[in-house]
C-alpha cells in the first residue's frame, strides 16, 4: 500500500480548509520560483522522466506532449486549457483536486504554462460543479493577490494568467477539441485532427489540453523529482493514482494508491470489500463507463494500471472502478450506458448518432430477451461500424461497453432470449 | 401543453448587478474574441430571469457580443443546462446513470415523484419543483444523489430524499452533500489513509 508520505493530494477528504495558508502548510507554491528559474527544458525533461502519463484517460505522456508546443512564438500566443469537464461515469476525482486542493491544480497550471510558454490557462470546469468552481475561483484570486499568479508570476518575471469557464452540460466537452470549441463559445463538437491543438487550437493559437490530475500532481512531481515518482508502481506504469471506487462495495470512496495496485487488494483495503464477499462478486468496470466490463475471474488477479488492464482488453481509463455484485443485472447496467452515450452524442458523425440510438434499443430489447440470437452478432458487426468512423472517441466508448458485455456475458444474453422465446411459444 | 409563445417576454436587459459579472466574464477573453463569452452570458441571463432563458435573452447576450444571434441559439440548444422553457424555483435533477442506479437511484426517483406528487418531466402545479432526470453528475462514489439548484444532494436513501425535499416545501435550506454520516468521499466505515490529517482538523 502506498505510504502516506507518498501521498499527493493529502487534503483529498477536505480534512482541512482548501485555502491558502492551509496549502502551503502542505508544501504548495514552495520554491515555485525556484522550479522555474530551473527552465523549461528542465521542467519537461522531469516530466518526462517521472514517466507521468495522462490521467484523464487516453494515458498519453504528459511531458511528451508539453514538448510539442511551439518553442519559438510565431507571434500568436500559446495557451495551456485544464480539462475538468469531469463527467465518464464513475469519475469523481477531479472534483475533489478542485473543491480541496484547488492549489495544486493552479500552481500546476503556473508551471505547465511556463514549460509550454503559455500566456494564460483556462480552466474548463462542468457547469453542474458550481460550487467547486467558486472554490477554485476564491483560490485564483488568493493565488493573485499573494503574486503567485498574474504580473511576474512568483517574482519570476513571468506574466501567467488563469481564468475558469464553466461548461452547461454536455459530456461531449471532455474531449479535448470539442472543449476548445466550446471556449470559443461555440456547440461542442469535436474537430477533424490535423492541425493537432499543439499548432491550431483554441482562437487559432498553439494549445494543449491536459486533464486536472495531470497538471495537478506536476508540482510535487518537480519538487520531490522525477525518481521518486517513477519509482512508484510498474514500468511505463509510475506513480500514483486517484481511484474512484462505486458501486456494489461495502464503502464506496475516494483514494489515491500506487499505480497498478492489484484491483482485489484496491477494493479492500479501502472501499471494505464487495457487498457479501469476494465471491459476490459479478463483474467491474475499471476505469470509468468507456472501457470494457471485466468478469470476476479477470478481477481476481488484474493489476490497476494503463498496460495491465489494456492485455484483458479493458483500460485504465479515469480509473473509475465501477463494482457490480451477483444481483446486478448486468444487460440492463450496460443498457443504461448506452442511453447515456446516446444521450451525449454531439450529432456530428452519422456512425455515432445514429448508432448510439441504435445500439441503445437493441440493448433495451436483449435486456428483456426479446430479441433473436443472431442480433447479438448484428449488435456487435454494427458496433465495430461505429469504432473507428467517427471524428472522435465518443464513438469508440459507445461501443465498447457493449462489446465487453458480449465477450464476457453472452450466456447470459442467450438465457433470456431463450426464456423469452420459450414464454411465446407457450 | 401552453405553445412557447405564451410565457416568452417581450423584452430582455441585465440589471446594472448582472451587467457588472457579464462584462467581467467577456474580460477575461482575448480581444476580437468576445464571443467565448457566450456560455457564461446566457447562464447569468437565465439565473436574473428565475431559471429559464427566453428567446429575447439569447438575442440581447448575441447582440451583446457582436455575434448572430443564431449562433448564441445553436449554443442554448446544444447545452443541457439551458432550460429554454419555464422551469420550477427549485430544478430537482436525479442521477441516473450506472453507478447511481447501482445504488438504488430508481428508489430516489420514486421517493421523489412521491413527495412532489409529479412525475419525470413535471413541475408542480405551484411551480416550487420541476422533477429530471439527469445523465452522470460526476459524484459516483456518493450515489445515489440528486442536484437541486446548484447543490448536491449524496448518499441518498427515500427517507433522506423525501427530508430533503420537504425542507424545499417549508422554505429551508437543507444542507447539501452526504446525507448520511461520513465526510465526502471518505470510505463510509471510517478513512483507511490521511489517518494523521483527519486528526489534525
Amino acid at each position: 500500500m502506498l505510504r502516506d508520505e507518498d501521498r499527493i493530494f493529502t487534503n483529498l477528504y477536505g480534512y482541512q480548509s482548501f485555502g491558502l495558508e492551509a496549502a502551503r502548510k502542505r508544501g504548495d507554491w514552495d520554491g515555485t520560483k525556484e522550479m522555474l528559474e530551473k527552465g523549461v527544458d528542465w521542467i519537461v525533461s522531469e516530466m518526462k522522466e517521472s514517466g507521468l502519463r495522462g490521467r484523464g484517460g487516453a494515458g498519453f505522456p504528459t511531458g511528451l506532449k508539453w514538448s510539442f508546443m511551439p518553442k519559438e512564438t510565431d507571434g500568436r500566443p500559446s495557451y495551456l486549457v485544464v480539462n475538468a469537464d469531469e463527467g465518464e461515469p464513475g469519475t469523481c476525482k477531479d472534483r475533489e483536486i478542485m473543491r480541496h486542493d484547488p492549489h495544486k491544480l493552479i500552481e500546476g497550471c503556473l508551471i505547465a504554462g511556463f514549460a509550454m510558454n503559455a500566456v494564460a490557462a483556462y480552466i474548463y470546469i462542468r457547469g453542474e460543479f458550481y460550487r467547486e468552481a467558486e472554490a477554485l475561483q476564491t483560490a485564483i484570486d488568493e493565488a493573485y493577490d499573494a503574486g503567485l499568479i498574474g504580473r511576474n508570476a512568483c517574482g519570476s518575471g513571468y506574466d501567467f494568467d488563469v481564468y475558469v469557464h464553466r461548461g452547461m452540460g454536455a459530456y461531449i466537452c471532455g474531449e479535448e477539441t470539442a472543449l476548445i470549441e466550446s471556449l470559443e463559445g461555440k456547440k461542442g463538437q469535436p474537430r477533424l485532427k490535423p492541425p493537432f491543438p499543439a499548432n491550431v487550437g483554441v482562437w487559432g493559437c498553439p494549445t494543449t489540453v491536459n486533464n486536472v490530475e495531470s497538471i495537478a500532481v506536476a508540482p510535487t512531481i518537480l519538487r520531490r523529482g522525477s525518481g521518486w515518482f517513477a519509482g512508484i508502481g510498474r514500468p511505463n506504469n509510475t506513480g500514483t493514482k486517484l481511484f474512484c471506487i462505486s458501486g456494489h462495495v461495502n464503502n464506496p470512496c475516494n483514494v489515491e494508491e500506487e499505480m497498478g495496485i492489484p484491483l482485489k487488494e484496491l477494493l479492500e483495503k479501502h472501499a471494505g470489500g464487495v457487498r457479501g464477499g469476494w465471491d459476490n462478486l459479478l463483474a467491474v468496470i475499471p476505469g470509468g463507463s468507456s472501457v470494457p466490463v471485466l468478469p470476476k475471474s479477470i478481477c481476481d488477479t488484474v493489476l490497476m494500471d494503463f498496460d495491465s488492464l489494456k492485455e484483458v482488453q479493458s483500460g485504465l481509463g479515469t480509473a473509475a472502478v465501477i463494482v457490480m455484485d451477483k444481483s446486478t443485472d448486468i444487460v440492463k447496467a450496460i443498457a443504461r450506458l448506452s442511453k447515456f452515450y446516446k444521450h451525449e452524442s454531439c450529432g456530428q458523425c452519422t456512425p455515432c448518432r445514429e448508432g448510439t440510438g441504435w445500439m441503445w434499443r437493441v440493448m433495451e430489447r436483449l435486456v428483456v430477451g426479446e430479441a433473436e440470437k443472431q442480433e447479438i452478432d448484428m449488435l456487435l458487426e454494427v458496433s465495430k461500424q461505429i469504432e473507428g468512423h467517427t471524428i472522435c472517441a465518443l464513438g469508440d466508448a459507445a461501443a465498447w461497453p457493449v462489446q465487453g458485455l458480449i465477450r464476457h456475458f453472452r450466456p447470459e444474453i442467450e438465457r433470456r432470449i431463450e426464456a423469452n422465446t420459450g414464454s411465446r411459444a407457450a | 401543453m401552453s405553445s412557447t409563445t405564451d410565457h416568452q417576454p417581450a423584452s430582455f436587459a441585465f440589471t446594472p448587478e448582472y451587467m457588472d459579472k457579464a462584462k467581467a466574464h467577456v474580460a477575461k477573453y482575448p480581444d476580437g474574441r468576445q464571443a467565448s463569452a457566450v456560455m457564461p452570458l446566457l447562464d447569468l441571463a437565465q439565473r436574473q430571469n428565475g431559471g429559464w432563458l427566453p428567446r429575447k435573452a439569447i438575442e440581447y447576450v448575441a447582440d451583446m457580443l457582436d455575434m448572430p444571434s443564431i449562433r448564441a441559439l445553436e449554443v442554448a440548444t446544444f447545452y443541457t443546462m439551458y432550460n429554454l422553457e419555464p422551469v420550477g424555483e427549485n430544478l430537482v435533477e436525479v442521477c441516473t446513470t450506472t453507478p447511481c442506479w447501482l445504488r438504488g437511484s430508481d428508489d430516489i426517483v420514486k421517493a421523489c415523484e412521491k413527495t412532489l406528487g409529479i412525475s419525470l418531466g413535471g413541475t408542480t402545479p405551484d411551480g416550487k419543483f420541476t422533477l429530471v432526470e439527469a445523465e452522470c453528475l460526476g459524484a459516483c462514489v456518493n450515489a445515489p444523489m440528486m442536484q437541486i439548484g446548484d447543490d448536491y444532494y449524496e448518499d441518498l436513501d427515500a427517507d433522506s430524499t423525501e427530508r430533503v425535499l420537504n425542507a424545499l416545501k417549508r422554505g429551508e435550506t437543507p444542507k447539501p452533500g452526504p446525507q448520511g454520516s461520513r465526510r465526502l468521499t471518505e470510505p463510509a466505515g471510517g478513512p483507511t489513509t490521511l489517518l494523521d490529517q483527519k486528526g489534525a482538523s
